[in-house]
């Protein structure tokens, strides 16, 4: 490999980092609107009662 | 049957449980396809080592051309039938879509120096896909730019069914136009063109980027379906906070729980 191994790690290095940072901003997002719902359940749930 | 499991209620019970199995499912598919591609798939007779560089950027075309169809049946679901759940999947489906394509782009590039002795000419495959990338971002873009999600979710659907004339475009470039890029060698008439040894890594990594942009795509609308309930309860909130005396609409709170 070692004539080719730049292109070879770069490219596979490129989709790691791109697919790593979309399952990161995957999780993070999910992560959130998770927290934000259960905050606004919470004051619905204060308000209600 | 599809219309149950669409339902938003219901699509956030049944694809709850099914991420974590799916998501280790998808990492055991990528670890066996990566230690084939890396390790036990052989050089190829023309293009040496660099054929491992195609372990990832056909599965990335094959993927970010799925996804491109997946967002443009959702367009149908959300223009035809106005199905809310066709609106989410098409707005989950971009990024993902996106990424494939830029994984694609890229690697492609680090493939095209050592053998074409360049990281990029305008040829129509490569064009064609770039303009697939290009209309990724515009779809993303568009859906941030309308608040609405309903009236985004129109817009968007009108813009990727334009942009489906890029599909076939994408994939018969090889043949309508004289291109450096090969043509099919795996998805042709007459059946793969490529020995095993790299056909069964190759077919194994499209596996595992398959049920990536599954997990993903799923993760992507359950997030979807959270962010417009944050949406309506804080639409309701305001409501409240503008007429605390008034009693909050039954239209306001049906919309919360569907």
């Amino acid at each position: 490999m070692s004539d080719y191994a730049f292109y070879i790690w770069s490219a596979y290095g490129a989709a790691a980092l791109a697919i790593g940072a979309l399952i990161a901003h995957h999780l993070l997002d999910y992560r959130a609107q998770r927290r934000a719902l259960q905050r606004l359940e919470g004051d619905a749930a204060r308000h209600g009662s | 049957m599809l219309n149950r499991l669409a339902n938003p209620g219901s699509f956030m019970r049944w694809s709850g449980p099914a991420m974590v199995p799916l998501a280790l499912v998808t990492a055991a598919t990528l670890a066996i396809g990566l230690y084939l591609a890396l390790v036990v798939a052989p050089p190829d007779y023309q293009q040496g080592e660099t054929v491992r560089i195609m372990f990832v950027h056909v599965p990335s075309a094959w993927l970010a051309l799925f996804f491109y169809m997946v967002m443009a049946v959702a367009a149908l679901g959300s223009l035809v039938w106005r199905h809310p759940m066709a609106d989410v999947s098409q707005k989950a489906a971009a990024p993902i879509g996106a990424a494939f394509a830029l994984v694609c782009l890229v690697t492609g590039s680090l493939w095209g120096k050592p053998m074409w002795g360049t990281y990029w000419v305008w040829d129509a495959r490569l064009t064609s896909m770039l303009v697939l990338f290009l209309m990724y971002c515009g779809v993303i873009a568009l859906w941030r730019t309308i608040d609405d999600p309903a009236r985004a979710a129109r817009a968007v659907s009108i813009l990727t069914l334009v942009g489906v004339v890029n599909i076939p475009i994408i994939k018969f470039s090889v043949d309508w136009w004289f291109t450096l890029h090969q043509g099919a060698s795996v998805l042709r008439l007459g059946g793969p063109s490529i020995h095993s040894s790299i056909l069964v890594p190759l077919l194994v990594m499209a596996l595992a980027a398959t049920l990536l942009g599954t997990t993903l795509h799923l993760l992507g609308m359950r997030t979807e379906v959270l962010r417009r309930r944050v949406r309506r309860l804080e639409l309701l909130r305001a409501e409240r906070l503008e007429a605390p005396s008034e009693p909050v609409r039954p239209s306001a709170r049906s919309e919360v729980s569907a």
